[in-house]
């Protein structure tokens, strides 16, 4: 991955900032041209909440080169309280201990790296509350 | 519109093919299917591949195959929608010959799969790259959270999801060109090796090589051509999101109903009305929630009709007779190919072993990634 491609995504990575349509109010994380429900073009910057719950999960014992490390790890779909859906990690707990309607918050970690001259890439994973 | 027939068919058995290329595959695929049609010309070429660029590091391919086949000059399009690229390939082929633009079309698919290092990172570009693979998701891990959803929404059990791969490999062993023709119990199917909780092994469909290839004509001239003539007389295509966690349902697939409906309502069929099906089951869980969606049963009792056999073989609807994904095998490319050619067999008596009674009317569903494009074809013999 490329150094110019990570840093375009700062913002939502970075400050979890996503957008409100202007026209329906419909939030979208991460931000895009087109408003999914209305397809309203106008947008103001609206901030994601730090906490949702787990919609559904799994723990994954065989994932891409970048997370050998982590395996097992586990993965999420999680529902912010304003409604967004994200797919992210479950860090710092055990597979036993996800069940789907859990709480979870927002923790900023490192996500991956590019080898020894590239940038290390840092985003968000989720921690049960 | 003109009507749309089959006129021939080949392809090569799915397994790992170490002496063969890509070019190899579909050369030997296309020959068998040039001579099973008995033409001497093709008009237009439609190749369906997931990622060439990814797997074996070769783009354009439509030339090349062409060169290769000894067809010289005739025009050829790639078409790529992932895991549903055959079958997309193939509606492209019957879109040109209904229209009356031409004659004898050849609509294939071939996937490569075996010369590449890591196969895994490249079929999770199928998946959102940037909002999901990036995060850590894989195949295995998406279709194990539809599973896992599917599990707490309608109290699917573990037994019903390994139901599905001992029915498609028991198909299997009845198929000459699957690329596992060996059946396996229940208990070998969950205590398989775990990829993504609920999802073992022996449910998560192989890397693959292989080619299928189909000649298509206009009903006029496929009459004269053959006598076992099958009409292709629904095709439904559809899209969703290209995450899954953009879904209000994560145990459901939009496309899937949607793409079942077009094809329905063009052949003017009904669920009730088919007698084969072959459906996309790269995951047991694909293969429970797609039978579903195309409304051969309830949505959420899906796992309790596999487990009472009604989509085995002699049962009140066949799903995967070939083996499936599971069992056949997946060369991504050329699955949705291979999936019409099993319904050909089906439709011309021509299954073998494994031969469904009296089938006059089948149907094929093939997606790409966690169903974000579906496909759906429905065939009749005339």
């Amino acid at each position: 991955m490329s150094s110019p491609k990570i840093w375009r995504q700062r913002i939502e990575r970075y400050r979890l900032l996503g957008q409100k349509c202007k026209d329906c109010g419909k939030v979208l994380f991460p931000k895009r041209l087109v408003c999914s429900e209305c397809g309203g073009r106008e947008f103001d910057k609206e901030p994601m909440p730090e906490v949702g719950k787990i919609i559904t999960y799994t723990t994954v014992y065989f994932g891409p080169k970048f997370l050998e490390q982590d395996i097992p790890y586990i993965l999420a779909i999680i529902e912010l309280k304003n409604g967004v859906r994200i797919t992210t990690q479950v860090v710092d707990t055990e597979p036993k201990e996800v069940k789907a309607g859990k709480e979870v918050k927002f923790v900023f970690r490192k996500l991956k790296d590019e080898g020894k001259t590239g940038v290390i890439i840092y985003g968000y994973k989720a921690q049960l509350c | 519109m003109r009507e749309v027939c089959i006129i021939g068919a080949g392809l090569t058995r799915f397994k790992e093919h170490w002496s063969s290329s890509l070019r190899d595959l579909f050369v030997e695929a296309a020959l068998k299917a040039i001579d099973d049609a008995k033409v001497s010309e093709i008009a237009s070429m439609y190749v369906g591949s997931m990622s060439s660029g990814l797997f074996v590091e070769q783009e354009h391919i439509g030339p090349m195959l062409v060169e290769y086949l000894g067809v010289k000059n005739v025009p050829a399009v790639r078409v790529e929608s992932a895991c549903a690229s055959g079958s997309l390939a193939f509606r492209m082929g019957f879109i040109e010959v209904a229209s009356g633009l031409s004659d004898i079309v050849l609509v294939s698919g071939v996937e490569k799969m075996t010369d590449c290092e890591d196969v895994t990172s490249a079929l999770a570009a199928a998946a959102d790259v940037e909002n999901e693979v990036f995060f850590g998701a894989t195949f295995p891990a998406l279709y194990a959270l539809i599973a896992r959803a599917h599990m707490d929404s309608y109290g699917t059990t573990r037994e019903q999801l390994a139901a599905v791969s001992v029915k498609n490999h028991k198909n299997g062993a009845k198929n000459p060109d699957a690329q596992f023709q060996r059946e396996v119990s229940l208990d070998a199917v969950l205590n398989s090796v775990m990829i993504a909780d609920p999802l073992t092994i022996l449910q998560c469909s192989p890397i693959s090589d292989g080619a299928a290839v189909m000649i298509l004509a206009p009903l006029d001239m496929a009459k004269k051509m053959t006598d076992k003539v099958v009409k292709i007389t629904g095709s439904g295509a559809a899209t969703d999101t290209i995450a899954l966690h953009s879904r209000k349902e994560i145990a459901s697939l939009d496309a899937v109903r949607l793409s079942a409906e077009r094809a329905y309502n063009m052949a003017r069929k009904k669920p009730e009305d088919i007698d084969v099906c072959e459906v996309h089951d790269c995951f047991s869980i694909a293969e429970l929630v797609a039978i579903e969606e195309l409304g051969f049963v309830k949505k959420g009792k899906s796992g309790k009709f596999v487990e009472e056999g009604n989509t085995e073989i002699g049962g009140k609807i066949p799903i995967n007779t070939s083996g499936g994904l599971k069992a056949k095998g997946h060369p991504v490319g050329a699955t949705g190919i291979a999936q019409i050619i099993e319904i050909y067999k089906q439709l011309t008596g021509n299954a073998g072993e494994r031969q469904v009674k009296d089938a006059k009317i089948g149907m094929t569903q093939n997606m790409g990634g966690t169903g974000a494009s579906s496909v759906v074809h429905i065939m009749e013999v005339v």
